[in-house]
């Protein structure tokens, strides 16, 4: 085993890399005509997104109850994947704008990625609210547009909060996507032969020209918008826990809500983010970018915001019992070993028992181990939502209305869905645009900076 | 090509070490219209250049700030003065529950505006047509090397010096910039009739959807199902009852509830007699009366009483209601009418209230009286 001196810092990019071989390694994605693998990717990626569609097609026209929903349970799928959708995006608004604050110049190597996948999450996730109204043409209203009833949205609700939050995140994320990207696509515009490709290159890099006296005030925006997308990523997670703590349900009425779901967003997303990474530095051989130290450090964000996650756990249970609140014991306790136990004890050994093998380095840094966590702590954080939003509805004040939750087909196929539609973006995505940022690995690079005198 | 212009003189380095000093060179020149490219922000530049400190920051503030503000005064004027609506017993103006959207747009407009500003009006971009762009300079730039243009539009241009103070500094490579008059000169037209065209075509697809939209999808299913629903309305049919009629009447006999028992059933000239209109013929009883009548009486009474039915032949006209004899009959007389029917004209007890009732003879009496109008009533 190969020991790992911690008292320095790695190299951010590692293989002597040249400016010119970055551009060459970052750029071959979108150069060379794909390969076998990726289609069949695709292939399975758009089949799920089909099954998605048809699923959705037939919701739309025979309405939400096609749906397992019943009464009391009206909130069930649709919410639990809006809440994971939005979580998975968190993670790449921490790489991309905290982790930046931070100075943390590893995560130069995944932060486009990570903020590409943040969009496609917000996307995805945004889908969700919109069609379980039942009736999404209608979904204009949720914005405060003037209208012939001469009625308002109602700002006081979390609902709307929601709406401003996702769209204002979704727009932010893009922005600071986009500028990112301006150098880059003026990079690829130089470098094309195709006629094409040069017109839609030029077009989306605005003619940037790489001036510093461009890049001077290009680094303050940089800064202003992660400033701002700091304490937004905050918000908007914040405010998705809110639709579930401003009401008065035993099992949503807690204040922990707020920082237990951000942390669990920063979890699911970090997981989501390294599962990724893990197999695009591989099908397109990025390991000298994409470096198994940055993944090893995602590994431990996963286990510290697992523990935060745990604590949580934990701490409900805690106040549940010392609140003294009757109605609060039975429906954690409910949770626990009630009608829903399978899904509670599936999120508690996934999130919090399986991320402690991160304790060991070994598991840390090797590759397949850490793959299967990933993919357990995302199954994980899934059922959390699941726990969260289901167990407390089934079983709500009133006994004689309690009921079972059962998905259908309907439910399974636009949770599938989902998944098609994220990763045929991701796909998609890692071909059309430079999955690394190469301005910001270049400007690591060891030789990269004029030595001060 | 002979019009080609010299934009600028450029040296390339490979190493930024090599740049810094020359970049310090050549402000301290004082050179003004020069710029250093480079494929990321090189460390040390800016303050080599003596670049001043980057506004974007105050931008920020100004648009964040209005963000907080207009989010303030959306909230406060939909929530408290346009539509005050009492939601959880809170106030009208319940400002915790307002903080969220303020911030979510303090940041909306911080960011995008910020962004705007920066890349629209102080890079003055899109300019795909800068005389840098698309050049062996620009190409080599953009991979791996560092460059150094000084243009030629300077007060202190001179071609032979700036080459010399280049060459003692050692730079891979020196080169001339130069662009096509044309390029720069090119000016879209707006008055271009293919342009004209496109907006047309533009503006009557738009048009044309919004038609389509508005008028026929959204009365396609399942946009209509609110709209067709499983119920009986109005004037329906229905095989449930054995009459067929899906309104139902009254049981014989009954009374509805905040109705009082009629005593003069069949007794015309007591109704006449006895019964008086105890309402005011104000403005507001006189516009109940014309709604009512206009949806019960007109089709066959026409809008103003004069026997033009509506109906086309197909129930038989009645008679004015400005006739002599309905001019002199009392209040009540006319009232019976409307509660009993009168041979063919059936009853509409059941659908009218009382004071619905009376609103209607009021309403018949200022038709009478604006048909039949006397001298005094000109004054
Ligand atoms: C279905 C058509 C119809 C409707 C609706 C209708 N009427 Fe009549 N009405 C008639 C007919 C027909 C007569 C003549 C009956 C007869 O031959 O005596 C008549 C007669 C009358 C008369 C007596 C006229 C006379 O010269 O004897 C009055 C008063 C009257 N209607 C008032 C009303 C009022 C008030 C309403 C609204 C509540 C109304 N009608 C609604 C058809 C209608």
């Amino acid at each position: 085993m190969n020991q790992i001196d911690y008292s320095v810092e790695p190299d951010v990019v590692q293989g002597s890399l040249s400016q010119r071989d970055i551009n060459e390694a970052i750029s071959k994605p979108l150069e060379t005509k794909p390969t076998k693998l990726y289609y069949l990717a695709l292939g399975i990626s758009s089949t799920l997104l089909l099954i998605g569609a048809i699923s959705l097609a037939l919701t739309l026209y025979y309405g939400v109850g096609l749906w397992g929903i019943n009464q009391p349970v009206g909130w069930a799928f649709d919410i639990v994947n809006f809440v994971f959708w939005v979580g998975i995006g968190h993670a790449g608004t921490l790489i991309s704008a905290i982790l930046f604050l931070f100075r943390q110049r590893w995560r130069t190597g995944i932060a486009r990625f990570a903020e590409a996948m943040t969009i496609f999450a917000v996307m995805t996730a945004g889908l969700f609210p919109l069609i379980h109204t039942g009736r999404p043409w209608l979904d204009g209203y949720l914005f405060p547009v003037p209208n012939q009833h001469h009625l308002w949205i109602n700002f006081t609700s979390p609902l709307i909060w929601d709406v401003f939050a996702v769209s204002t995140y979704l727009t932010v994320s893009f922005v600071f996507w986009y500028i990112g990207l301006i150098p880059d696509l003026a990079t690829l515009r130089e470098r094309t032969n195709s006629k094409v490709k040069k017109i839609i290159y030029s077009i989306l890099s605005l003619g940037w020209r790489h001036s510093n006296r461009h890049w001077h005030h290009y680094e303050m925006i940089y800064l202003i918008l992660a400033g701002f997308a700091t304490p937004l990523v905050l918000s908007v997670h914040t405010i998705v826990s809110f639709d579930f703590a401003v009401s008065i349900l035993p099992g949503w009425h807690t204040t922990i809500f707020p920082p237990y779901f951000v942390a669990g967003a920063v979890f699911s997303g970090f997981a989501m983010v390294q599962n990724v990474l893990i197999v695009i530095r591989k099908i397109f051989n990025l390991q000298n970018i994409i470096t198994l130290d940055t993944l090893e450090k995602m590994n431990k964000v996963m286990l510290a915001t697992g523990l935060m996650v745990g604590y949580a756990y934990g701490m409900e249970f805690f106040i549940a019992w010392y609140s003294g609140n009757p109605l609060e014991s039975f429906v954690f306790l409910n949770r626990a070993f009630g009608n829903y136990a399978w899904a509670y004890w599936i999120m508690v050994s996934c999130n919090v028992i399986f991320t402690q093998l991160f304790w060991f380095k070994k598991i840390r840094r090797s590759i397949v181990p850490m793959f299967i966590i990933g993919v357990l702590v995302n199954i994980g954080m899934w059922f959390e939502r699941f726990v969260i939003v289901v167990t407390t509805l089934s079983r709500d004040f009133l006994p004689t209305s309690w009921d079972y939750f059962v998905p259908t087909i309907y439910d399974i196929g636009i949770l599938l869905g989902s998944f098609g539609l994220f990763f045929t973006l991701v796909i998609l995505f890692i071909r059309t645009l430079p999955v690394v940022s190469i301005t910001e690995v270049k400007s690591v690079l060891k030789t990269s900076q004029p030595v001060h005198h | 090509m002979d019009d080609k212009n010299l934009f600028g003189v450029a040296c390339l380095f490979k190493d930024p070490n090599k740049l810094l000093p020359l970049v310090k060179k050549i402000r301290e020149l004082g050179f003004k219209n020069w710029d250093v490219h480079s494929a990321y922000p090189l460390h040390g530049i800016p303050k080599a250049m003596r670049l001043k400190w980057s506004p974007l920051g105050y931008i920020a503030l100004i648009f964040g700030l209005s963000g907080a503000s207009f989010g303030l005064f959306l909230t406060w004027w939909t929530m408290s003065v346009d539509y005050p609506l009492i939601i959880g017993g809170k106030p009208w103006f319940s400002f915790p529950a307002f903080v969220p959207v303020l911030f979510e747009l303090t940041v909306l407009l911080a960011s995008v505006g910020t962004a705007i500003v920066m890349l629209f009006v102080i890079f003055k971009l899109p300019n795909n047509r800068h005389p840098l762009n698309d050049t062996e300079y620009m190409k080599k730039v953009s991979s791996e090397y560092y460059g150094l243009v000084v243009e030629s539009k300077d007060p202190n241009f001179d071609y032979d010096r700036i080459v010399s103070i280049f060459k003692e500094y050692e730079p891979s490579e020196i080169l001339d910039i130069n662009y096509q008059e044309l390029e720069l000169k090119y000016q879209p037209k707006v008055f271009d009739w293919k342009f004209i065209l496109f907006l047309v075509i533009i503006s009557a697809a738009t048009s044309a959807f919004a038609y389509f939209y508005n008028n026929k999808v959204l009365y396609l299913p399942p946009f209509d199902f609110m709209l067709n629903q499983f119920k009986l309305k109005p004037q329906e049919s229905s095989t449930l009852f054995s009459d067929n009629f899906g309104m139902r009447i009254p049981v014989a006999g009954t009374v509805a509830r905040g109705e009082k028992f009629y005593p003069f059933k069949g007794k015309p000239e007591e109704a006449g007699t006895k019964l008086v209109n105890t309402l005011e013929p104000s403005e507001e009883n006189l516009k109940l009366g014309q709604q009512k009548y206009n949806t019960f009486c007109s089709p066959c009474h026409g809008w103003r009483g004069e026997g033009d039915s509506r109906l086309n032949g197909q129930f038989p006209n009645p008679p004015s209601l400005h006739t002599e004899k309905l001019r002199n009959w009392p209040d009540g007389r006319i009232y019976h009418v409307i509660v009993e029917g009168q041979n063919i004209m059936p009853s509409y007890a059941r659908l009218l209230s009382e004071k619905e009732r009376w609103a209607i003879v009021l309403y018949i009496r200022a038709l009478q009286r604006s048909l039949n109008a006397k001298q005094e009533d000109l004054q």
